[in-house]
């Protein structure tokens, strides 16, 4: 289980004496092992054998009737759109907190996290009063596809703000100089100087708020309306299928979604190591 | 908005100091209630009422509110709860099947009901869109609120009612399975429970809201510019109460309160229509007679013949993978259906 010494030893090139860095490994190994066999590999394996409970034709009816698969496909198609929404957005307001000075920019930094600190429905219920019929702005698209993208939108937004923030802070601007010096337009310096640097960070934004906005429903229950096949996220199909008592068919269907999600985060990480590799070369 | 969320707070914090208040009081027995979201506010009265009582002195109450369907399925799972009040005799029955309430539950003094409701109409002030009876609602252009029947005991009675009425006003299975289609083409909300469709439809969306008169009449005490329809022929929502298999003298003491005089008229006086009629010729409860039994309507219950009792009813309207249900909302929602 422990790694060679020699690598061990190359990767830290800190560590006190080759036993104690070992110890050290071993015990932090069995220590996050632990940890995530019992937060997360545990539950999912449960929920998997929780789904196969009434057999593979059953899962596969389940999630491969006309309700669920007009659901997933709507889940799948908002989660997309927010997370690169994010990506544009996020990035942009990680730019403006760090590079431009305005009056009031430490508050409107802590507002960025706000929506982590909501409980989410709580956050449905202020967005119907706000963009609902009787919206005070004139603005109603509560229980509309929109209205999804905007709950999600809400809940998302830390991510990439988050993400990208402390890379744009990291980032040496003398390097930008050099380009400008070169006579490099400001085009050309954010695509070939910023941009490769912080497209990482981005990325792993972008992972998060896609994971999220599949899986999250507190925001999207109220303000949905959970049409079947026209509002109705996966997570709500989820759940109506627990209130009626199929909790099978729940898993089944919550497991197909993991897939996706997993194999998304996978792509999403593959092309995040693409993107580093020369950092590690 | 801001004050109703000031006002979530203040009622949360109030609900923790209550429940600590309660469990403090250990002088005597602990009843613990696990009951369905709306009866909260009524169910404290009696409580209380009954403490005033020699059998109910020094008696204390853990009470846990939330939907039927999830309280239910809390309980199996393991909740501790001495008495159940869900909204539908479907929910008590699956705690028939964990072996946690006796088989024999509607045996008991008014069939194990301790109240019961209809289900009614609600629409905007005024009644802008003349919604009197089940066919005003498929009319073009109105909008219908109720919640998934999926998740939802409040939309299961809506269902039957909506299918119910159209068989006693003479159509046939199928020409009542029809409107019942052609009604949620007019459905604009789905939500999750029927407390989230009424405020769904408080917040302004839709015509008509089809909940529990019950429902109706606290959106009514609180002040909202609704007004409730009955339509002449309605459902019977029958609220039943039932100790779980736990051999407490209090709990059966409760139970037979709660359908005695003094509860009768509290629930008689909360929109609740009591079980015990005879409550209401007291001359105090006048206006709630004429409200309860004015007007000559057909009201059925889950027992009639249409529908055969929950276990029946529910198999074919809302199994979840063969229900009727399902079907409609794919020929409603799915592709082919969504021009239509």
């Amino acid at each position: 289980m422990l790694p060679d010494s020699s690598v061990a030893a190359a990767w830290r090139p800190g560590a006190r004496s080759d036993t104690g860095g070992r110890t050290g490994t071993a015990l932090s190994l069995g220590v996050v092992s632990t940890y995530l066999t019992v937060v997360v590999v545990l539950p999912i394996a449960a929920l998997v054998w929780e789904s196969q409970r009434n057999g593979a034709h059953t899962f596969w009816q389940v999630v491969s009737s006309p309700e669920a698969v007009a659901a997933l496909r709507l889940t799948l198609a908002v989660a997309v759109a927010v997370s690169l929404l994010n990506a544009v957005l996020g990035t942009v307001t990680a730019w403006v907190l760090v590079r431009d000075e305005f009056p009031g920019k430490a508050l409107v930094n802590s507002v960025i996290d706000l929506p982590f600190a909501l409980p989410t429905i709580v956050a449905g219920l202020t967005l119907i009063a706000l963009y609902g019929p009787q919206s005070p702005v004139g603005v109603n698209v509560a229980f509309t596809r929109t209205a999804i993208g905007l709950a999600l939108c809400f809940v998302t937004l830390p991510f990439v703000v988050r993400t990208v923030q402390p890379v744009l802070q990291e980032l040496d601007r003398e390097m930008e100089e050099a380009a400008r010096s070169l006579g490099a337009g400001e085009v050309t310096v954010f695509r070939r100087i910023v941009l490769p640097n912080i497209f990482p960070g981005i990325l792993s934004g972008v992972a998060l708020a896609f994971a999220r906005a599949v899986g999250e429903i507190g925001a999207v229950v109220l303000i949905s309306g959970n049409l079947p096949y026209r509002t109705e996220v996966s997570s709500v199909f989820v759940m109506n299928r627990i209130e009626s008592g199929d909790s099978a068919g729940a898993a089944a269907v919550a497991v197909v979604l993991l897939g996706i999600s997993f194999a998304l985060l996978l792509a999403i990480g593959g092309l995040r190591f693409l993107v580093t590799r020369h950092e590690r070369a | 908005m801001r004050r109703s969320l000031l006002l979530v707070l203040v009622l949360t914090c109030l609900g923790l100091a209550a429940a600590s208040a309660a469990s403090a009081r250990r002088d005597g027995t602990t009843l613990k209630l696990v009951a369905y979201s709306t009866p909260k506010p009524v169910i404290g009265q009696i409580i209380s009422a009954w403490q005033k009582t020699s059998a109910g002195h020094g008696v204390s109450f853990t009470q846990s509110y939330g939907a039927s369907g999830s309280q239910a399925r809390a309980i199996v799972a393991g909740q501790p709860a001495d008495i159940a009040f869900l909204s539908t005799g479907l929910d008590i029955n699956s705690l028939v099947g964990a072996g946690l309430v006796s088989p024999t539950w509607q045996k008991a003094s008014h069939g194990g009901i301790v109240a019961d409701s209809v289900v009614a109409f609600v629409v905007r002030g005024g009644n802008p869109k003349h919604i009197h009876n089940w066919s005003d609602l498929i009319k073009p252009g109105v909008q219908v609120v109720t919640p998934n029947p999926f998740s939802s005991g409040s939309a299961k009675w809506n269902i039957l009612a909506a299918y119910g009425a159209e068989r006693k006003l003479g159509k046939t299975d199928k020409q009542a399975t029809a409107f019942v289609q052609q009604l949620f083409r007019h459905v604009v909300s789905q939500d999750s429970s029927g407390s989230n469709a009424t405020n769904t439809f408080l917040a302004g969306k839709g015509d008509v809201l089809l909940t529990y008169e019950s429902e109706a009449y606290a959106a009514l005490a609180a002040g909202k510019d609704i007004h409730m329809v009955i339509p002449k022929q309605t459902m019977l929502i029958e609220l039943p109460m039932v100790p779980t298999n736990t051999p407490l003298s209090e709990t059966q003491q409760f139970i037979s309160f709660c359908q005695s005089a003094p509860a009768q008229t509290i629930f008689a006086e909360n929109g609740y229509r009591p079980v015990l009629t005879s409550v209401l010729k007291q001359p105090a409860l006048k206006k709630w007679r004429l409200a309860y039994q004015g007007g000559s309507r057909l009201i059925f219950k889950i027992k009639d013949p249409l529908f055969g009792g929950w276990a029946k009813a529910n198999k074919i309207w809302f199994d979840p993978t063969s229900g009727r249900m399902l079907a409609i909302e794919q020929a409603v929602g799915g592709p082919s259906g969504a021009a239509g």
